[in-house]
């Protein structure tokens, strides 16, 4: 039986999971997955197409439910999805107080905004906001609810490469700040390495791989370590880097 | 002075607004215009508000759309100025079958558009309205609504216009009051420039309501980007 304790009541984890499962018709897409995330801690999900991570992302969202095994997740819980999903009729400082009691909501959305160096676009209309700043916005609607959990769909992918280093400093930065601790779903195996505590690589619906990444902050891809962890990441995801070749490798994608 | 078309095909334009101004002088129109006008008002509100009533009911719940929509889709195949008659019959020749005929033709836009527009709403939007701490009435108020005006707008501009063309139907019926009534009078006395001033303010009548309502979408809209293009 799946049981969901959405109050986390004595909890010390950010996020419990025990034998989760979830299927689809004859579909099984989370065959018995363990997952704990310490509070403030930051981890990346690393996985290929197909291999649940979306899946996971919606149990943890509260989204869905799991057809079976025991999930507790901290409150309050927030997601910034891949895509801003802001409400095109809501002024931005409106969406990031939505569901918000009226009490002072607009100087919360606009220190909420200022963190993420918005504050110049509060009264904007979103469809008039760029791709990042629209993200930022999201960003900003996840961080003025204190999450005790952060989860990070993507949140970066469709940005251009500019604006998505400038979005690690930021998400970065927020969260030294603000300690929550962190879901970040990504494909981008660099990224992961650069931002998360420790990456796991979902695949086949368990985590098959869970790597501490001792690396001190802030860092770089020319980190004595980098490489090593690259590696053993795109090897669990199914990607060969030789020795002789290793950026022709990442370069392939996954 | 002789035109080039006999008046009783046609009156000269000339002739048309000297008419114009002496119906108005005379209190003949503005009377007939308001008759004409509140038919048409009150047959609005009933055919939006109801069609907008089983929209919502058919829209947000599946139950809902079972009970509502199939039954909705039937009896908008129904030509509706083809019912007249049974209306007459029904309710006699007053002002009930007149306005039943312009809620009925106004309902079946507004209940499609309407319908349509709630099922369309992105479901990304709805999660995160839900995800953000949005409860059902929340969603509704928040996200489901907004999102499906745009739609439910279209639907009462085609309203409007399918409402003013039932009204010349039903005036053209029996009345005894009303542009229509001016109308059937005239076409008795072959005047053909009060016919031609009647159709006139049918025209503007139904211009003037669409001014109205796309008043209203440029206000409720503005968030749009051709709208908000166009302001600034």
């Amino acid at each position: 039986m799946a049981s969901l304790d959405p109050q986390g009541d004595d909890v010390t984890e950010s996020i419990r999971a025990r034998g989760l499962t979830q299927t689809f018709g004859a579909n099984r897409i989370l065959a018995g997955l363990d997952l704990d995330i310490a509070p403030g801690e930051f981890v990346a999900l690393l996985g290929r197409s197909g291999s649940g991570k979306t899946t996971l992302l919606r149990l943890l969202a509260g989204l869905d439910e799991p057809s079976g095994g025991n999930l507790v997740v901290a409150q309050p819980r927030t997601v910034v999805f891949q895509d801003p999903r802001l409400l095109p009729w809501k002024r931005t400082w409106e969406n990031v107080v939505l569901g918000l009691p009226p009490q002072g909501a607009r100087e919360r959305a606009a220190a909420a905004l200022a963190e993420v160096a918005l504050d110049h676009r509060t009264d904007a209309w979103p469809l008039t906001l760029s791709g990042g700043e629209a993200q930022r916005a999201a960003l900003a609607r996840a961080l003025v609810r204190e999450p005790a959990l952060l989860l990070l769909d993507e949140p970066f992918a469709s940005l251009d490469a500019l604006t998505r280093m400038r979005m690690h400093v930021l998400v970065e930065a927020l969260w030294r700040k603000h300690r929550p601790a962190v879901l970040l779903v990504t494909h981008d195996v660099d990224e992961a390495i650069s931002l998360a505590d420790r990456v796991l690589v979902l695949d086949e619906g368990c985590i098959a791989l869970d790597l501490h990444v001792g690396l001190s902050r802030p860092r770089s891809p020319a980190f004595a370590g980098f490489y090593d962890l690259r590696r053993a990441l795109l090897a669990a995801l199914g990607v060969e880097a030789h020795d002789d070749a290793p950026l022709e490798a990442f370069a392939a994608g996954i | 002075m002789a035109g080039l078309i006999p008046a009783r095909i046609i009156a000269a334009p000339s002739a048309i607004v000297a008419t114009a101004f002496t119906l108005v002088a005379s209190g003949e129109l503005i009377p007939d215009l308001l008759v004409s006008l509140a038919r048409a008002v009150v047959g609005l509100a009933i055919g939006i508000t109801a069609g907008a009533i089983l929209a919502l009911i058919a829209g947000l719940s599946r139950t809902g759309e079972d009970a509502i929509d199939p039954p909705m889709q039937m009896l908008r195949a129904v030509p509706l100025l083809g019912l007249t008659p049974l209306l007459i019959l029904w309710f006699g020749i007053s002002e009930v079958p007149k306005i039943t005929l312009i809620a009925l033709a106004s309902f079946f836009p507004v209940y499609i558009t309407l319908f349509a527009g709630i099922r369309g709403v992105d479901r990304k939007l709805i999660e995160a309205g839900r995800v953000f701490g949005l409860d059902r009435w929340g969603v509704i108020r928040e996200v489901i609504l907004p999102g499906s005006l745009p739609s439910a707008l279209v639907g009462v501009r085609q309203a409007l216009g399918i409402a003013w063309l039932s009204l010349v139907v039903a005036e053209q019926i029996n009345a005894d009051h009303g542009i229509g009534y001016l109308i059937m009078n005239a076409r008795d006395f072959s005047r053909t420039d009060v016919i031609v001033v009647g159709l006139a303010v049918y025209a503007l009548l139904g211009l003037g309501t669409d001014a109205i309502v796309r008043a209203i979408e440029h206000r409720t809209l503005r968030w749009r980007p051709s709208i908000l293009k166009a302001t600034t």
